[in-house]
């Protein structure tokens, strides 16, 4: 029975951090830290300029090797996953660095492009979901404009959309709303909450702004190289730290920590 | 190629530039194809630094008294793959791994084509093309490879794109990073041997890039540079090839000026278009 308990909870492990640690040579940037994502979580990572976070977060998605400890992906070495697809990836950016126009649609069709097969050519179902994934955050009209002719905030909604277009199972987002304007806030809120609702994706969420999700968390990591905190957000908040009334109060919060 | 002879006008008309057309319409097409997805790598200079080390191949086919062509591609195969090898592993800057190749390709090349003693006028038709004087059978070549480099381009192109624009998502997302950066040198280092004969190794790399810049500038999406890329780029060489048949002109150099006035051109208009469109947004 037990065996079949940890297999089941093994199968609903998206993604864990075990002991790891992390250099750039002699600067110890991550020690000794430990973090999971299960299926159907919303889990926030927080800390402090500096603190390690976008470091951890390349790290669970093998752009970094630990120096120490051992990370796993949907059970395996991150390297070794064979749907790379299940994951979606925000990657921190306020605007997309382009030479040559592209559009929308065309940004947001790359997501489906692992969940495909790079090679194969797109089919209708691959539309519709491009599709879907744009009217999910609210870009549905603007699918033929160039990317680099919207907002910051519509900006990032694009990116969001390309990783909603694959599908994930693993949501990992990194300051996916600093900058972003009210309306593109709740646009991300609610499609993220349809994602966990609907499709029961594990969201890992890196953002000093978490006014606009506070009450879908169901759990909070504090770093600052190490693990401070990992708990819900009802813990943090009888610690004196709020996270929803005043916008303001966990990024000096978070200062306070430097 | 007879059965053009009757077909085509003046400047055409004659057989040889027959030939300097249809070789010159396929580099027309796949140059500006590659250059797109180049420009947006922000390598714009690769095909430039791959023509160099293709160079070197030249002087060592001379050398060893087998094919000068022949020994430019594998030349420049393997010096693409050098240059991409340095920049993926970030022990040189895309930009100074170019250098590195760069310079070394040229005077390797210039070592070697004087120890073969072959500083003459066919050096010349490598260096800056001579699309007059090509043959039935490099004829034959160029639309192999060009029709290779094509479908290559067609068939990777939404990968390619996702890769050239953001390479830490790609790897993230599971896509082949590696293998499409290696793709495309090996693409830049092929186009740049096709081309050799029509505008020359030290001007391939302006008809990769030079219709980009214009196409980027009256297209809105990533497709569309593509195709105005090549709308471009086979206009500057069907241009070029006339205006250097009616006035005399060097064909390479004439190519590559007319597509850079076609920049200037489509910059000039642009910029006057761009004031009077916000003018009339700013009406409504």
């Amino acid at each position: 029975m037990a065996a079949i308990e940890r297999a089941r909870a093994v199968e609903t492990m998206l993604v864990e951090a075990k002991s790891v640690s992390f250099a750039y040579g002699r600067q110890a940037i991550l020690e000794d830290v430990d973090l999971e994502v299960r299926a159907g979580e919303f889990v926030a990572l927080v800390g402090p300029n500096g603190s390690g976070k976008s470091t951890l977060l390349r790290l669970l998605l093998g752009l970094l090797t630990p120096s120490r400890g051992t990370v796993r992906l949907f059970g395996v070495e991150p390297e070794r996953v064979p749907d790379r697809g299940r994951v979606g990836y925000v990657p921190q950016r306020p605007v997309l660095d382009s030479e040559v126009p592209a559009t929308v649609e065309e940004i947001v069709t790359a997501g489906r492009l692992a969940r495909r097969g790079w090679w194969l050519p797109l089919r209708r179902e691959d539309r519709e979901q491009v599709g879907h994934a744009l009217q999910s955050v609210g870009l549905g009209d603007l699918a033929r404009m160039p990317l680099n002719e919207l907002s910051g905030g519509q900006q990032q909604r694009a990116f969001i959309a390309r990783a909603f277009a694959g599908e994930p199972d693993l949501l990992v987002l990194d300051e996916p709303i600093a900058g972003v304007d009210a309306e593109s806030q709740r646009r991300f809120r609610d499609s993220l909450t349809h994602l966990i609702g609907e499709h029961g994706a594990g969201v890992l969420l890196v953002s000093h702004e978490l006014s606009a999700v506070a009450s879908n968390l169901d759990r909070i990591v504090v770093l600052k190289r190490r693990i401070l905190f990992d708990g819900p957000p009802s813990e943090l908040a009888a610690s004196g730290v709020s996270l929803g009334v005043h916008q303001e109060d966990l990024p000096l919060w978070l200062e306070g920590l430097r | 190629m007879r059965w053009m002879v009757a077909a085509l006008p003046y400047p055409f008309e004659l057989g040889f530039m027959q030939r300097a057309l249809v070789a010159g319409v396929v580099v027309g097409i796949f140059a500006p194809m590659i250059g797109t997805f180049v420009v947006q790598k922000r390598m714009s200079l690769i095909g430039d630094g791959i023509g160099h080390i293709a160079f070197a191949g030249v002087g060592a086919g001379i050398v060893a008294g087998v094919s000068p062509v022949g020994a430019a591609l594998v030349v420049a195969v393997l010096g693409a793959l050098g240059i991409e090898w340095l920049r993926s592993r970030r022990t040189a800057s895309g930009d100074l791994a170019l250098a590195l190749f760069f310079y070394s390709g040229i005077a390797a090349g210039v070592v070697l084509v004087s120890l073969g003693g072959a500083f003459n006028a066919t050096v010349l038709t490598y260096l800056f093309g001579q699309p007059l004087t090509v043959s039935d059978s490099e004829i034959g070549v160029i639309l192999v490879l060009g029709a290779a480099i094509v479908a290559v381009m067609l068939v990777v192109r939404r990968t390619l794109f996702a890769v050239v624009t953001d390479e830490d998502w790609s790897r993230v997302a599971g896509l082949p990073v590696g293998r499409m950066n290696s793709l495309l040198a090996v693409v830049v280092a092929v186009a740049v041997v096709a081309a050799m004969r029509i505008v020359g190794i030290l001007l391939i790399a302006a008809l990769m890039v030079l219709p980009v810049a214009s196409g980027q500038l009256l297209a809105r999406s990533f497709r569309g540079t593509l195709w105005w890329s090549v709308a471009i780029g086979v206009a500057s060489v069907v241009a070029g090839l006339a205006a250097s048949r009616i006035w005399g002109l060097a064909p390479g150099g004439t190519i590559v000026l007319i597509s850079a006035a076609v920049f200037a051109v489509v910059a000039v208009i642009k910029r006057a278009a761009v004031p009077k469109l916000q003018a009339e947004g700013a009406g409504l």
